[in-house]
């Protein structure tokens, strides 16, 4: 089985945040790959930030010297990923959406091909009823810059298979990753922490309590989060938080996690963070 | 033309140091070394790269793109002068 993953391209659906900094860090290990979205502009757009992010890799010493860079091709069709050794789901966090494409996804790959959702926080068991072999899918849950973080968080559901584990493990070492496997849950482990803490974060500055750099620098310097949550949160992306946010409050049940006024006030003004130049902070241009 | 500051040790270092300083909210010295103080996160050595890419229109490939050359003022402006010096030499 995935005999030929050693010279096979990867197929990533989605060409947003993660979908480029997942295929940056594919491309720099030597792997080839086929992007997919479903606008044009996100995808030339998509190029131009994975050529910076693989040289910010170069910068960073994050790929391997010396290995030839994979090539990549970015597309429309979804039946690119048809060849593919491996697959990721990296679209907008969006439940009846991903339900949607996962169906689609899992009638054009065949049998044995790993199907790997890179979701925030929807249980994979619930994906697991749209594809056609539950056994086949698992979540990665890389986080952004994905070339950069060398730890992914691996959610094995409750029908993903041996060999499906072994197959995304033995793929996420050829990516230099190092791995801690969890049970499915709504949020796993990192988002379960992450998002709340952040949430927070955000009620504390609406509240007046201190302002955003303040609470940056105390997480900062009293208890060593490396950015601070509120620059995390720019670099993930407002709108997709707080959609993570709502999936979290609907699947534990427990309100608090609805994402908060000012987080949702920043989402409709189109404040989303380090992608359009402004969230809780202000970013000039855009590093592109 | 001599005197174009974009072009002279000083005048590089003095606008590096600027935008530097500017974005870390602290006085930066030429020989400090940014990443160990951890003055500069590894988002923002990338937009070094890009800043001195446009502000001095050079272009920083291959080899060159490595932490050491962007490691202290002092740093870039050598990268700097070595890539607007290649440029001059054969444009002269
Ligand atoms: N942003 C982060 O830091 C982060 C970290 C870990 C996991 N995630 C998860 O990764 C996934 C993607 O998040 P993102 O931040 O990249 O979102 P994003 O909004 O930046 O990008 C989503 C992309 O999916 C595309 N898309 C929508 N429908 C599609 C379809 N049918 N086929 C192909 N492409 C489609 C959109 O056009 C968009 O470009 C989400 O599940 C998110 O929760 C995000």
């Amino acid at each position: 089985m995935l005999a030929n993953l050693q010279s096979a391209s990867i197929a990533v659906f989605g060409a947003g945040v993660m979908g480029r900094s997942i295929t940056a860090l594919a491309l720099g290990r030597g792997v080839d790959v086929v992007l997919i979205d479903v606008s044009d502009d996100v995808l030339q757009d998509a190029r131009a930030e994975i050529t910076q992010q693989m040289r910010h890799g170069q910068l960073m010493g994050a790929f391997p010297a010396g290995r030839t860079p994979g090539t990549l091709t970015a597309t429309l069709s979804g039946e690119a990923a048809a060849d593919a050794a491996v697959v990721i789901e990296a679209i907008t966090e969006d439940a009846s959406l991903k339900a949607r494409v996962m169906t689609e996804i899992s009638r054009t790959i065949p049998a044995g091909v790993p199907l790997i959702t890179n979701t925030s926080g929807i249980p994979v068991a619930e994906l697991a009823k749209s594809v056609r072999r539950p056994a086949e899918l698992a979540g990665v849950h890389f986080m952004n810059p994905a070339y950069l973080i060398e730890m992914v968080e691996v959610v094995r559901g409750p029908q993903t298979g041996d060999d499906a584990m072994a197959a995304v493990l033995s793929f996420l070492e050829r990516l230099g990753k190092k791995t801690v496997v969890v049970r499915d849950a709504p949020g796993f482990v990192t988002s379960r922490l992450l998002h709340p803490m952040i949430n927070e974060a955000a009620r504390i500055v609406a509240e007046g309590t201190a302002s955003v750099e303040s609470v940056d620098r105390l997480m900062h310097g009293c208890l060593g989060h490396p950015t601070g949550p509120l620059r995390t949160a720019d670099l993930i992306g407002l709108d997709n938080l707080a959609d993570a946010l709502r999936l979290l409050a609907e699947r534990t049940g427990n309100s608090t996690f609805e994402p908060c006024e000012l987080l949702m006030e920043k989402v409709r003004r189109g404040d989303l963070g380090r992608k359009t130049g402004r969230g809780f902070y202000d970013y000039g241009e855009v590093l592109s | 033309m001599n005197q174009d500051p974009a072009t002279t040790a000083e005048g590089i270092a003095q606008a590096i140091t600027a935008f530097v300083s500017k974005r870390v909210g602290a006085d930066v010295p030429a020989d400090q070394d940014l990443f160990e103080s951890g003055l500069v996160s590894s988002l923002f050595a990338m937009e070094l790269v890009v800043h001195l890419e446009q502000a001095f229109s050079v272009q920083i490939l291959g080899d060159d793109l490595k932490r050491d050359n962007f490691r202290s003022v002092r740093a870039m402006t050598a990268l700097v002068l070595r890539l607007n010096g290649a440029g001059h030499a054969t444009g002269a």
